[in-house]
């Protein structure tokens, strides 16, 4: 504690230094050469499109990946890469707010204090818990209302984002030094938002320093003193907030250069049939349209598609004729089954379909398999293996057989590419394109781009909102992170 | 008040209508010795809720409660009184086998439900080995804790209330409290805040062993013998009376004082029952249907609340 003491005022020292830090996830890189210090003082915001590193750039800084590659200084110590840098960032004071709330909804707001203070003193810990997260609260939130003592579970979604934030500049052995807000306004509403942007501004003008990460632009601009834009696991840009503007930043979040031009002209343009579906949010589909919801992760495309899906089936039974079929992205979750056969987890979705009796018609069941297996190329000898013995590619085509195999005419697919490789990602496209072209209809929510470039009509949304229909030629990627991304002054 | 007072409400009420029933049917139970008749098998009953309540706080269960209490009788009943080191030797032991299954639940993302069914099978055929036929005996400083005559409030009075005061103090306000009930309330924030899962889980777990050998050394030294099946009643008992106490299967939401509240609701109803001069062979039944009663009135409270 002494050295940290030594440390704070003198702005020489950076709080965190990244050196071509990369963290790969087996082939997937998630993080390439990310070089990044940060002084005292300092408001970092932080954008970039989904999958562009934003959360592995986060959690390296906070030690709870290890990079595997490249090294990380915490106070401009020598910098060792091993699995105690979690301990070294808390010691140098640098402290995360989570996009997902941890709290513990069954603990009161002043015991949810304790949860990340490692070292608290003992004796008549809940009076100084309850009066440090009051002093902390009253100090980001003046007027907040909430009262120390009471359960978590019992308070409305933004008073708990108001603690969560609270606790995290709250009082303890260590002071913050470094403060990680990931989306921190998500759930706040203007007023509160702005108390937090005005506090911002106060604790780094106090030295402290602020990693800022928002999908709307005005905060951005308002407290960052830096922005950096990530793209693909790289930081791209890293600049002085006052040399961007927002179009600029929107354009250096996109492709740099747009590779193959050529696809797009000969697939879009078709004639579409009528119209098949319509939700009160305003997403329609029509026969034969392959429709894609884009936007950033976690702004209610699942949440949609699942209510899409949920309104057209029944909760009792299968029917023999499905309107509509799910392919999910998340397989171990809601996809596979993970002890039965690949042959087993191919029929699952169509064993009413084809069985006229109360019994499994084995034989319809087996050429179902092999039509698939042959259509759809799934690299296996023998479909009796167990479905775990495929690759993660070879299983996400077992559960897309699964869902065409059905005769629906409606298929709805939760970000199904997550995780596979490029060459099987092309068979896919070119299979969803014959389907569509044979009349069926694709509702496809994606976090990659390019997949969302292969549809027909794309719905961005944001904060479980649509906010931009785009049709053909609009569909580009500037377009969908300009209505991904709140563009408006903050509070407006 | 907040929805910790609503809660403990229910377990309070339930007890004192139970009570006053009794008290109404045979006014001779309202006395020093009537009291301790009525609650003295509550205790262990009690000590074994607490150890099913610290599983349920890290939303796990403990299906393996009845069996290990049994255990733990039949060693109290045999080395503890014929070779006391060996006797708390293996007790000892069994605590650590309690908090190793803890970590290996945790580390290996076992279901607790499966491995503790497992495990009460194993504490079924150590009990056996240990003591083949019904016997043993209580050692005796243990016989003259349980039949006590302690002035004004009787052992069956004093003992569950210390249970719940110091269980309440060690769960709802002592820090290491917070920390185990954040394990039931967000694994995750707990994780990421550093602390050790595995740890807290194995601590938790080790702890309920230790209550359970309480449980199995009260209830020797209340019958001062043993039996290899003398407390597999225990598992559904402690379950019931953590829920009947207030507490959930999963959220870290319990109540040590309302889970001991509840222990003594279902010891008191079965004499209830017994007063009402109700066939045995009706009673479970009627303690069940007591059960359900309760539970259904508690759940137009949190009805209501989730309302306001």
């Amino acid at each position: 504690m002494v050295e940290n003491q030594n440390v704070i005022g003198t702005e020489e020292v950076p709080i965190i230094t990244l050196g071509d830090a990369g963290v790969s996830f087996g082939p997937v890189q998630a993080l390439k050469g990310a070089c990044l210090s940060i002084m005292a003082g300092e408001c970092i915001g932080v954008v970039g499109h989904n999958g562009a590193g934003k959360s592995t750039l986060v959690n390296v800084i906070n030690g709870r990946l290890t990079p595997t590659s490249g090294d990380v200084s915490y106070d401009g110590a020598q910098s060792v890469a091993d699995f105690r840098n979690a301990q070294r960032a808390r010691e140098s004071g640098i402290r995360s707010v989570f996009q997902e709330l941890s709290l513990c909804p069954n603990l009161t707001v002043l015991e949810n204090y304790r949860i990340p203070y490692r070292n608290m003193p003992i004796k008549g810990w809940r009076k100084n818990a309850a009066s440090a997260v009051l002093a902390s609260l009253d100090a980001v939130f003046p007027d907040h209302g909430i009262d120390p003592y009471s359960v978590v579970a019992d308070l409305p979604i933004a008073d708990r984002q108001m603690v969560e934030i609270a606790i995290a500049f709250a009082r303890r052995d260590i002071d913050a030094r470094l403060v990680i807000l990931d989306e921190p306004t998500s759930s706040l509403d203007g007023a509160i938002a702005d108390q937090l942007l005005a506090y911002i501004k106060k604790f780094c003008a106090s030295g402290g320093s602020i990693i800022f990460i928002s999908h709307m632009m005005g905060e951005i601009f308002d407290v960052a003193s830096r922005i950096v834009v990530l793209k693909d696991g790289t930081i791209i840009e890293n600049d002085a907030a006052q040399n961007f503007t927002r179009d600029g930043l929107v354009d250096a979040m996109g492709h740099v250069a747009p590779d193959d031009q050529t696809r797009g002209a000969d697939t879009k343009r078709r004639d579409f049939g009528d119209e098949v579906l319509r939700m009160e949010n305003g997403l329609n589909a029509c026969q034969g349209e392959v429709v894609g919801l884009a936007g950033l992760a976690g702004h209610g495309q699942a949440e949609a598609l699942a209510k899409c899906f949920l309104e057209r089936t029944s909760d009792w039974s299968a029917s023999r004729n499905p309107a509509v079929v799910f392919v999910a992205g998340d397989r171990s979750r809601d996809g596979v089954m993970p002890l039965w056969s690949i042959m087993r987890n191919l029929t699952l979705q169509t064993l009413v379909e084809f069985s006229r009796t109360f019994l499994v018609d084995r034989k319809a069941e087996q050429n179902i398999a092999r039509t698939w297996h042959e259509k759809i190329g799934i690299k296996t000898d023998d479909l009796n293996n167990p479905i775990l013995s495929l690759s993660g590619g070879n299983q996400q085509k077992v559960l897309f057989s699964r869902a065409l195999a059905s005769s629906a005419p409606i298929v709805i697919m939760d970000d199904p590419m997550r995780g596979v490789d490029v060459g099987t990602k092309k068979e896919v496209y070119r299979m969803i394109r014959s389907e569509a072209e044979k009349g069926r209809t694709f509702l496809w929510y994606s976090t990659e781009t390019d997949e969302i470039l292969e549809c027909d009509r794309v719905f961005v949304f944001r904060d479980s909102e649509i906010t931009a229909e785009l049709k053909g030629d609009e569909i580009t990627e500037e377009n969908m992170l300009r209505a991904s991304f709140e563009m408006q002054e903050a509070g407006e | 008040m907040n929805r910790d007072h609503l809660r403990i409400l229910l377990p309070v009420l339930s007890l004192g209508i139970l009570l006053a029933a009794v008290f109404y049917m045979q006014p001779r139970a309202m006395s020093y010795f009537g009291l301790n008749l009525l609650f003295n098998l509550a205790v262990p009953v009690a000590l074994a809720t607490i150890a099913q309540m610290m599983i349920l706080m890290v939303n796990d269960i403990d299906l393996s409660i009845g069996t290990f209490v049994s255990f733990c009788a039949c060693v109290t009943a045999t080395f503890v009184q014929t070779d006391p080191l060996i006797g708390y030797g293996i007790l000892f032991a069994a605590i650590l086998v309690y908090a190793g299954m803890g970590a290996i639940i945790y580390a290996r993302g076992l279901p607790a439900i499966v491995v503790t069914l497992g495990m009460s099978f194993f504490w079924s055929g150590m009990a056996v080995l240990v003591l083949p036929s019904p016997g043993g005996s209580a050692p005796d400083w243990l016989r003259t804790l349980m039949t006590a005559k302690t002035p004004f409030l009787p052992v069956a009075i004093i003992a569950p209330i210390v249970i719940a005061v110091v269980m309440h103090y060690f769960i709802k306000r002592s820090s290491l409290g917070v920390l185990l009930r954040g394990v039931g309330g967000n694994e995750q924030a707990i994780e990421r805040s550093g602390w050790s899962v595995m740890g807290l889980k194995a601590f938790a777990y080790g702890v309920a062993a230790l209550f359970c050998v309480l449980s199995g050394m009260a209830l020797v030294g209340l019958a001062t013998s043993a039996d290899a099946n003398i407390a597999l009643r225990y598992t559904l008992l402690s379950i019931a009376g953590v829920i009947l106490g207030g507490g959930e299967f999963t959220g870290g939401r319990v109540s040590p004082i309302g889970a001991v509240i509840g222990a003594l609701t279902l010891t008191l109803a079965a004499s209830f029952l017994s007063f009402l001069h109700l066939s045995p062979d009706w009673q479970i039944g009627a303690q069940g249907a007591i059960l359900i009663i309760v539970l259904a009135v508690r759940l137009v409270f949190t009805r209501r609340e989730a309302l306001i």
